[in-house]
């Protein structure tokens, strides 16, 4: 099992792009996905430093491939998404717009964003060209040990999500826009004051959710920290890590040690929720009653409700 | 204009019928349909009679099967669709990509929709579901504007139908996992979203409040409308904002723009909900009805006259109008 | 009311049609008239439970829908608490012998599922003229405690497109003649649905 770094799903400066992929050239980490894939509005400001990123990262040994926007409906961003193919790298497909432009026959990867539910869709995706896939994080344990097993009969990589505050919906509408008062058409890029997306809570004070731009996220971040056996066992090939604004590298390592049998479950967990945004965790989608639930019992702040 | 109705029970398709509806969606009373409510929806004995009854009145009958298939648990939405082929359906609507595979191999005959739970949003992906799987038609996500429905309709060749009146969706159908972060249980797995088994009503100072999964949806103060402890429609707080983060407790109501999405070259106006009564769906399909009629005689659309069966009691043109967004 | 801490409202009012003056938004429902509810008042509640279990028997041998729609939820215990009536309602439509009981509002008996409104929203339900989600909407019925088990109810009674005068003419087959004249006058002068307000959809007049 090895880990994947998914593409940021944030927007942070250019210059802290540059140096979070150079922090990652030394991070044991297999490959890393760039790209946009949440708003197509903020890749002006940083897609330069996507060349850079992937020759750095290149040479330093790591597999790169780039991503499609999630929700594609703008003229410009079916462009943007045809031309994806052009750039050289594999794909990672977040929105199937991306398939009607891709030859017949090029190997692709897909994303967590894509409904890969059962064997029929795998099966068609990898018939397609499909060469790795990230299961939607909401897939429960036995339906990820089904789809593992088939993806090692089809040579289909099977990933999960491993690490990061978990993509839970998207949309049209932009909420950083909205709670700034401002329409998504002069949204004074007001998402990326928020460099882990902007918490939401309930009335009584519950930490839910967080907004990232027009995508929801989990206040939560998700860990795979208890659960490395198990999908170990259900045959998932590598775990996707989600970037965030702080440790990150670090954090790889972390994995990295209790992938290799040199870290404890329990001392990962502990080391995450200092460094999380909001310090909380879960791993309800893959085994609990819900997707907010988490398996460890070292938390910081309240659990009100869980 | 196509009027296409929802009937969670014979006899709301049988009120949606006699109401004017040309066309009614319904779905099997089991996981395999994206309204999977308690007392809800058809058994095989009961879609049949419903078709019969339909086609004997001139109407078509389609059926929903628009949630995912389980890994392992495939042939039960398999059965779905060869068991809506038996009973006559005109068309079955999906949103699962192999599922469509199966459909388009072993059903080739059996006119395939897209569901609005696969989201397709652009012209691009809807000529993908096209060529690869032979759909007829798409039901276009609630995130278009009247003017990207034209310029989709002008760079496809099949039909889209849209939803005119009745619940709205705030994100992408088919790729929101809100419903099962709170419950476990989602649109996309279960055909359920925010499902009445996890919701809690409490009695509270501040008024009544819903709770989802143990969190906290809304409170309402006594004669204020209640809303559907739905997830997306809550109110949350925010930094120094409280309110409704994601969408306000509306539904949406296109009656107004019946004559644009006409010159948008829509085919059908679909009507949200299966969960509800034959009251509603009678009243909405009578409504629409001649609002449809009005439209192809040129004459004005009637005036919005639904608003008490609408959720917060108040419409919206949501995502038709830009300014939505 | 929920208090809006920032100075502009998130939500932009301009892409919301308020329709509160829209006349069916103000539809009141009818309370149950005086002498009806005098009646009522004086109405032995055991002899009461008899007649309505005795109906309600009938109903889901005759609606065998209902006992299928309900499923599982069968086995709840729905009060139904009619708010313009002196007693509660206990439903138990479990197994082959459901139960109604009226009880008084005095010991309100343990339940699963609470519904709650006006006499005339549960007969508009009944027969087809009112929604639930709208009555809901407006808080003119309001569900407690178990609510996928209300759901089930609702749905079950919804697509089982009942008349309660035609089952009490049934019921009581020797007073038809001398329910035909006064139910109809009792639905106009009280404002209540006592039968089947939609059009029997495929079935003769």
């Amino acid at each position: 099992m090895d880990l994947t770094v998914g593409p940021n799903l944030f927007f942070w400066e250019a210059a802290t792009v540059r140096a979070f992929y150079e922090g990652l050239t030394t991070a044991p980490v297999a490959r890393v996905v760039l790209g946009e894939v949440v708003c197509s509005k903020r890749l002006p400001f940083w897609q330069n430093e996507i060349a850079q990123a992937a020759d750095t990262l290149l040479s330093a040994g790591k597999a790169v491939a780039i991503t499609s926007l999630a929700l594609v409906t703008l003229k410009r961003e079916r462009k943007a998404t045809a031309a994806l193919a052009e750039i050289g790298l594999p794909i990672e497909v977040n929105d199937l717009t991306a398939l009607q432009s891709l030859p017949k026959g090029q190997p692709f990867w897909v994303g967590p964003l894509i409904n890969v539910y059962n064997e029929g869709t795998l099966r068609w995706l990898a018939a397609r060209g499909a060469v790795r896939v990230c299961l939607p994080p909401e897939l429960p344990l036995d339906s990820i040990a089904v789809l593992a097993r088939l993806g090692r009969d089809l040579g289909v990589s099977v990933e999960v999500w491993g690490h990061g505050r978990l993509p839970l919906a998207i949309s049209g509408r932009c909420y950083h826009a909205r709670l700034h008062d401002h329409a998504k058409d002069s949204c004074q890029f007001v998402c990326g004051l928020d460099p882990d997306g902007r918490d939401v809570e309930t009335l009584d004070g519950q930490k839910f959710l967080a907004v990232n731009g027009v995508q929801t996220l989990s206040q939560s971040t998700a860990s795979m920290a208890f659960q490395i056996e198990a999908l170990r066992e259900a045959g998932v090939t590598s775990l996707r890590m989600s970037p965030q604004s702080a440790d990150f590298a670090q954090i790889c390592v972390a994995y990295a040690a209790r992938i290799a049998g040199t870290l404890t479950a329990a001392d990962l967990a502990a080391s995450l929720i200092a460094k999380v945004p909001g310090g909380r965790l879960s791993d309800g989608f893959v085994r609990g009653p819900s997707g907010a639930h988490w398996s460890g019992t070292a938390t910081i702040g309240n659990h009100h409700g869980l | 204009m196509e009027l296409v109705c929802p009937a969670g029970t014979p006899a709301a398709l049988r009120a949606a019928v006699e109401a004017g509806a040309q066309t009614v969606y319904c779905g099997f009373a089991d996981e395999t349909n994206a309204r999977n409510f308690p007392g809800l929806n058809f058994d095989r004995d009961e879609m049949a009679a419903g078709v019969a009854f339909a086609h004997g009145r001139g109407a078509k009958v389609l059926v929903a099967i628009n949630t995912f298939p389980h890994a392992g648990a495939e042939p039960l939405w398999h059965r779905a669709i060869a068991d809506a082929e038996t009973a006559g359906a005109d068309a079955v609507i999906l949103a699962d990509i192999g599922l469509l595979a199966h459909a388009a191999e072993h059903h080739p005959g059996l006119r395939r929709h897209l569901s609005v739970q696969a989201a397709a949003a652009n012209p691009d992906v809807i000529n993908f579901y096209a060529e690869a799987f032979g759909v007829k038609r798409v039901v276009l996500p609630r995130v278009l504007t009247v003017d990207e429905i034209a310029a989709i309709n002008r760079e496809i060749d099949v039909e889209t139908e849209v939803f005119v009146f009745g619940g709205l969706c705030v994100m992408a159908e088919g790729r929101c996992s809100l419903s099962s972060y709170a419950t476990g249980q989602s649109p996309n797995m279960n055909g359920v979203c925010s499902p009445a088994s996890h919701v809690a009503y409490a009695e509270e100072s501040g008024g009544l409040t819903a709770r989802l999964g143990g969190f906290t949806i809304h409170r309402t103060a006594k004669g204020q409308p209640a809303p559907y402890p739905t997830l997306c429609k809550g109110c949350f707080t925010s930094g120094d904002q409280t309110g409704h983060v994601f969408e306000d407790p509306v539904s949406l109501d296109a009656t107004q723009l019946i004559p644009a999405l006409a010159r948008a070259g829509v085919t059908a106006l679909k009507i949200e909900g299966r969960q509800r009564s034959r009251a509603y769906v009678a009243e909405v399909a009578r409504s629409f009805r001649a609002a449809i009629e009005a439209q192809a005689a040129g004459r004005p659309m009637p005036k919005a006259a639904l608003a008490k069966l609408s959720e917060g009691q108040a419409a919206t043109t949501g995502a038709y109008a830009k300014t939505w967004r | 009311m929920i208090k809006i801490k920032s100075r502009h409202p998130i939500w932009p009012q301009s892409a919301l049609t308020a329709l509160a003056e829209d006349k069916m938004t103000n539809l009141t429902l009818p309370h149950l008239p005086r002498p009806l509810a005098l009646a009522a008042k004086a109405m032995p509640l055991a002899p009461l439970s008899l007649l309505l279990t005795r109906l309600a028997r009938q109903l889901m041998r005759r609606n065998p829908g209902l006992q299928r729609r309900l499923g599982e939820n069968a086995r709840c215990r729905f009060l139904l608490d009619l708010t313009d009536l002196p007693f509660l309602l206990l439903l138990e439509p479990g197994g082959a012998t459901p139960r109604v009981s009226a009880i008084s509002r005095l010991r309100p008996p343990a339940h699963d599922t609470r519904i709650a409104g006006l006499t005339s929203a549960f007969l508009g339900m009944l027969h087809g003229s009112l929604d639930g989600d709208a009555l809901f909407f407006s808080r003119d019925l309001v569900i407690e405690g178990d609510t996928a088990a209300g759901l089930a109810l609702r749905n079950a009674i919804d697509d089982a497109e009942l008349d309660l005068a035609a089952e009490l003419s049934v019921m009581l087959k020797p007073l038809d003649p001398l329910l035909a004249c006064t139910l109809p006058s009792v639905e106009r002068l009280s404002g209540l649905a006592l039968h089947r307000m939609d059009r029997p959809a495929g079935a003769p007049l």
